[in-house]
């Protein structure tokens, strides 16, 4: 009979963000940012149909880097906890910061419990009357409330450079889609056209659902 | 299951994503009444009907609801937004008929958010029937829900309407439809009054006349009520999206019609 190696917990838990970590710098990054009258969520895809951001609820959206299942699955259970909520109670009651510890509790669980952490992180922005908040969940379960702006994946590092200049509060949107596009795009090597751009934003003026994506011609205008 | 966060199912076979109806299951919460035996004097939703017109539907719903021979509430709003592209209407018992609205209304936003896409009209109206077909054993015991549904078919680029019955039967109807306790009444009136390619002011129009109609030899339909300020909802849906008319709106045509009546 073998013994099974011993593994020290630190070990086992540098191991796994290394695998994590490496798969979700493989892909391109999501730049979130506060506007005037919104949030703006923008990133590279590729695909038109399949998202890497989303809406949740009324005045809650989300984004997703790493693998597509994973963070779709993420994204289809965050719609499922929030129409849940919001019908057992009211559309008021859901909220971002509910949701975000909900992932942050099943990415920490599955990060620690499952034979493979999710290779995902993801961002759940919520519009408030006055107050919005941007709650950043890494892989790990670590749950971080931001504010301004926010990305996720890629070369995080390079990108927060030139946001951190750039991003002034009560920007227009059409400032804050050129400050994020040239951002991503000074992080990518081999720069893509424009059609491969996605985006959204959650907006203030709109009725009740908030949510709405943006046009290739809109953000082209802007960049 | 983990954080409470309904995580979908593995692959256990490739199906589609469950229904928000079927999620409520999962978590005992699906809405349900259970009746003993006896009878019992819900409120009740009464008159509601829809009509076609060039480049929409029209619904529209007085605002009475009865129980038994009392008048209990005379601002119940029977018609919804059932999302931007199309309108419920509810008659019956009102209590179980406006939890069966909003739980139509998340679903259709459940579908939309999920997929990216809205479900196609038929697909709604199928999906309608099936929780009308739902409430069956109920509606032995009397407690009745019947809905119109009506909307602007995307892909054929018309508005339609479909009225049900008891056990969830779904009709698709050319013209237009009526439901609830004046029904007959605004059905003879819409017969004799509906046109074909009618214009959004004349269709409006004979809507709030097929309500007062109904509402002068229908004890369980109220009319407009200029003193309280209370008039009936009326919706139009069109490609543009569904629209309430305002009370503004509706006043001087709800005054004008009042004032031609024999």
């Amino acid at each position: 009979m073998t013994a099974p190696f011993y593994v020290p917990p630190e070990q086992l838990i540098k191991d796994r963000a290394e695998f994590a970590k490496k798969g979700i710098q493989r892909g391109r990054p999501i730049a979130v940012v506060e506007y005037d009258e919104g949030i703006l969520l923008i990133g590279e895809n590729p695909s038109r149909s399949l998202h890497k951001i989303g809406e949740i609820y009324d005045r809650v959206a989300f984004a997703g880097v790493g693998r597509f299942n994973e963070f779709e699955t993420l994204r289809v259970a965050g719609i499922r906890y929030a129409d849940v909520k919001g019908y057992t109670y009211a559309r008021a009651d859901v909220t971002g910061k509910g949701l975000a510890n909900a992932y942050s509790q099943a990415v920490g669980q599955i990060f620690t419990h499952e034979v493979k952490p999710y290779e995902v992180e993801v961002l759940v922005a919520e519009l408030g009357n006055d107050e919005n908040h941007l709650y950043h969940v890494r892989f790990d379960g670590t749950l971080r409330d931001q504010h301004g702006f926010a990305m996720l994946g890629g070369d995080e590092d390079r990108l927060f450079e030139p946001l951190t200049a750039g991003w002034r509060s009560g920007m227009s949107l059409e400032d804050a889609i050129a400050l994020t596009t040239s951002a991503i795009r000074d992080t990518a090597d081999e720069s893509t056209p424009g059609a491969d751009w996605e985006a959204a934003v959650l907006d203030r003026t709109l009725g009740r659902r908030k949510f709405r994506r943006l046009e290739t011609a809109e953000i082209e205008a802007a960049g | 299951m983990t954080g409470g966060l309904p995580m979908s199912p593995n692959a256990e076979g490739i199906v589609p994503t469950a229904s928000f109806a079927a999620l409520l299951e999962q978590h005992d919460l699906t809405p349900s009444w259970e009746v003993a035996s006896g009878s019992l004097d819900a409120p009740e939703a009464t008159t509601i009907l829809a009509l076609r017109w060039a480049d929409g539907i029209v619904m529209a719903g007085d605002r009475r609801a009865t129980a038994g021979n009392v008048i209990a509430h005379r601002r119940v709003k029977k018609v919804y937004p059932a999302d931007d592209r199309s309108a419920v209407a509810i008659s019956g018992t009102a209590g179980m008929a406006i939890e069966l609205t909003t739980l139509f209304q998340t679903e259709l936003e459940h579908y939309e958010k999920i997929e990216g896409m809205r479900l196609s009209l038929d697909g709604k109206a199928n999906f309608l029937a099936r929780m009308v077909r739902g409430n069956l054993a109920l509606a032995f015991q009397g407690l009745i829900v019947v809905p119109l549904f009506c909307g602007y078919d995307e892909q054929e680029q018309k508005g339609k309407l479909y009225s049900y019955d008891v056990v969830g039967g779904r009709y698709e109807e050319q013209d237009y439809a009526t439901t609830g306790s004046g029904g007959n009444e605004a059905r003879a009136f819409l017969k004799a009054e509906w046109r074909e390619d009618m214009g959004e002011a004349d269709a409006i129009r004979v809507a709030l006349e097929a309500l007062i109609a109904a509402s002068e030899e229908d004890a369980a339909t109220g009319g407009p009520d200029p003193k309280r300020g209370i008039y009936p909802n009326v919706v139009t849906v069109t490609d543009q999206g569904y629209r309430e008319v305002a009370d503004d709106e509706l006043e001087p045509i709800a005054a004008a019609a009042l004032e031609r009546r024999p």
